[in-house]
C-alpha cells in the first residue's frame, strides 16, 4: 500500500491519476446518454471510423488525435444525415462507416514510411503515457460537457425521451441531436489515448451499467456513473502497476469484475428481502398525499 | 363554438407514397371525433400532418390564431404507448412537466405555478404518489396516465389521442373515457382507436379514414353507415352493450 501512494511522488502518475478522473466523468454523462438512448452501437461505429484520422495524422505528421477528432465528428453527423435523408438502414450505414474508418486507418499507416510509433497505445490505450496536451484537451472536454449538461439539462432530456413529441413541440430537436452525436464523437476520440479504440466503449456503458442497478433515473445515473467509473480506473491502474499489464485491458478487466459483484449482492439482498416479508416492500410503500397550495 | 383547424382538400404521405388524398375537416372547440379506420389506412399519417410532423402534398391545414405559436402550443399530443421508450431513465413528474416545454426558452426553468399545475393534475389522475419514481416502474396504465398529464399540462385547446387503449385493462379505459368526456367541455378532442364499439358511447361524430376522410356527425354506428364508406373495423365491445361484428369490406 505504502509504495502505491509514494507512486504520486511521480508525474507520470499524478497524470494516469488526473485522466482517470477526467475520463471517468466524460465518459460517466456522455455514457448515461449514449445508454439511455440507446445508441451504442452509433457510438461503436464512430469510435472505430475515427482510426482513419489517427492513421491520415501518421501519413501527414500531424496529431493522430486531432486526425480523429475530424473523422469522428464527421462520421458523427454523417450516420445522423444518412440515415435521416438517405433512407439508408441505420445500422447497415454505421456498420459501413466502422469498416471504412478502419480500413482508411490502415491504408495510411501502411503507406507511411518507415515505422508507425505508438500505434499500440491509439489501439489499446495507455493511461501512463498521457500527454500534458492529452490532459489539457481531456480538461477542455470537460469543462464543456458539464457546463452543457448544466445549462441545457431539460432540453437534453426532452429531445432524448420522446423524439416526436418534441418535434410537435417546436423543440430544436436537430440541433440538439447534431450537438449531442458531436459531443459522443470527441469525448470517444479524446479517451481513446487512455483506455483505446478497442475498449472505449466500455468506459462508456459498463458504469452505466453498475449505475442502473441503483437507480433509475438520469441525474442519478450519471453520478453513479462517474463514481463507478473511477472507482475502477483507479484500481484498474494499481493493477497495471503492480503486475505490469496493459492499463486499458485492466481497468476494463475491474470494471466488469465490480459489475458481476454487485450485480450478485443485489440478487442475493432481494432474495434475503423476499424470504422475511412476503409482501415484498408492502410496509415501506408510503406515498405521499398531494396537497395544493395556496398560489 | 369556434372552428379550430380547417383541413382543406389535404393530400399527404412518405416519398412518392401519397397516403391520404382529398381529406377535408372541420374541427370545431367542442369536438369529440372517433377516428376509424383500417390499418394503413392513413389514420396515423393525418394524425403526423395535424401535429406538423410531416408537411402537406397538397392543400393546406389552417388553424386558428391561438393554436399556433412557439409560446402557447395549444394541441395536447398522446402518442401510443409503443413509441415510448420505457426504460429511459426519467421520472414521471420530469415527464408530465415536459409537456410545458414549448414555453420555455432553451434554458428556462419551471415555475412553481406550473410544478402546482403539475401536480395538481397528477393528483387527478392519481399518479401524484408515484411521481418519483421512473416510467420503467410503472404499468402501462399509469405510464397512459403520465402521459394525457404531459398532454394535458399546457392547457390545449385539442387533444390528440392515439390508440390511448392499447395495454391498458379495462378499468383504465373507462376512466380514460369518462375523464375525456369531462375534458370535452372545454376542449375539442380527436380520439383515434380501432374500438369503435366502446367509444360510439362517449364520442359525438366520426371520421373514417381510408385513402381519405369520410365525416359522419352523430355517434350512431349502422352497418349501412360502415358499409357505405368502406369502413372495415374490428368491433370489441366490452359490457352489456348491443354490439354488431361486421364483415371485412371486400375493396
Amino acid at each position: 500500500m505504502h509504495s502505491l501512494i509514494a507512486l504520486f511522488n511521480f508525474e507520470f502518475f499524478r497524470n494516469a491519476f488526473l485522466a482517470a478522473f477526467m475520463a471517468s466523468l466524460t465518459c460517466g454523462i456522455i455514457g448515461t446518454y449514449i445508454v439511455s438512448r440507446r445508441i451504442v452501437f452509433i457510438s461503436g461505429g464512430i469510435t472505430h471510423a475515427s482510426f482513419g484520422g489517427i492513421g491520415m495524422g501518421y501519413y501527414f505528421g500531424i496529431d493522430p488525435i486531432l486526425g480523429a477528432v475530424g473523422f469522428g465528428i464527421l462520421s458523427a453527423l454523417g450516420i445522423e444525415l444518412f440515415t435521416k435523408k438517405a433512407n439508408l438502414r441505420e445500422d447497415s450505414a454505421i456498420a459501413m462507416l466502422w469498416s471504412l474508418g478502419m480500413a482508411i486507418g490502415i491504408i495510411f499507416i501502411f503507406i507511411t514510411p518507415g515505422y508507425a510509433p505508438n500505434l499500440m497505445s491509439y489501439l489499446f490505450g495507455n493511461i501512463l503515457t498521457v500527454s500534458k496536451n492529452d490532459l489539457l484537451f481531456l480538461l477542455f472536454l470537460s469543462v464543456f460537457i458539464i457546463g452543457f449538461f448544466l445549462i441545457f439539462y431539460r432540453m437534453i432530456i426532452f429531445v432524448s425521451f420522446d423524439e416526436e413529441f418534441a418535434l410537435t413541440n417546436n423543440a430544436p430537436v436537430r440541433l440538439f441531436n447534431s450537438l449531442l452525436i458531436s459531443l459522443v464523437a470527441l469525448t470517444i476520440v479524446l479517451n481513446i489515448r487512455v483506455v483505446g479504440i478497442i475498449l472505449v466503449m466500455s468506459l462508456l456503458t459498463i458504469p452505466q451499467a453498475i449505475a442502473n442497478l441503483f437507480t433509475k433515473r438520469f441525474d442519478v445515473m450519471i453520478f453513479y456513473s462517474i463514481a463507478f467509473g473511477f472507482l475502477g480506473s483507479v484500481i484498474g491502474l494499481a493493477i497495471s502497476y503492480l503486475y505490469d499489464i496493459p492499463s486499458g485491458a485492466a481497468i476494463i478487466f475491474t470494471l466488469v469484475v465490480l459489475y458481476g459483484l454487485i450485480k450478485i449482492l443485489f440478487l442475493l439482498v432481494r432474495r434475503a428481502n423476499t424470504a422475511t416479508s412476503p409482501v415484498r416492500g408492502d410496509s415501506v410503500n408510503k406515498e405521499e398525499v398531494y396537497k395544493p397550495k395556496a398560489l | 363554438m369556434e372552428s379550430l383547424v380547417e383541413i382543406r382538400n389535404l393530400s399527404a404521405g412518405y416519398g412518392q407514397n401519397i397516403v391520404l388524398r382529398a381529406v377535408n375537416l372541420t374541427i370545431q372547440s367542442s369536438d369529440f371525433i372517433g377516428v376509424i379506420g383500417p390499418n394503413g389506412g392513413g389514420k396515423t399519417t393525418l394524425l403526423k400532418a395535424l401535429l406538423g410532423l410531416i408537411p402537406p402534398m397538397a392543400g393546406e391545414i389552417n388553424f386558428e390564431e391561438s393554436m399556433t405559436g412557439g409560446s402557447a402550443h395549444r394541441i395536447g399530443y398522446l402518442p401510443q404507448i409503443n413509441n415510448i421508450d420505457r426504460k429511459f431513465p426519467v421520472t414521471v413528474f420530469d415527464v408530465v412537466r415536459s409537456g410545458l416545454m414549448s414555453r420555455k426558452r432553451l434554458i428556462g426553468r419551471y415555475s412553481s405555478a406550473e410544478n402546482e399545475r403539475s401536480n395538481g393534475l397528477m393528483n387527478e389522475m392519481g399518479i401524484f404518489g408515484i411521481r418519483h419514481k421512473a416510467i420503467g416502474e410503472l404499468s402501462g396504465g399509469q405510464i397512459q396516465r403520465a402521459l394525457l398529464c404531459r398532454a394535458l399540462v399546457n392547457e390545449p385547446r385539442l387533444l390528440i389521442l392515439d390508440e390511448p387503449n392499447t395495454y391498458v385493462d379495462n378499468r383504465f379505459e373507462r376512466e380514460l373515457y369518462e375523464k375525456l368526456k369531462f375534458l370535452n367541455d372545454k376542449l375539442a378532442i380527436l380520439l383515434v382507436s380501432h374500438d369503435l364499439g366502446t367509444i360510439s358511447t362517449y364520442v359525438k361524430s366520426y371520421a373514417c379514414v381510408n385513402g381519405s376522410l369520410h365525416y359522419h356527425s352523430g355517434n350512431a354506428v349502422t352497418p349501412e353507415l360502415l358499409k357505405s364508406y368502406e369502413c372495415p373495423i374490428q368491433i370489441i365491445s366490452h359490457g352489456d352493450i348491443p354490439h354488431t361484428v361486421l364483415h371485412k369490406h371486400i375493396s
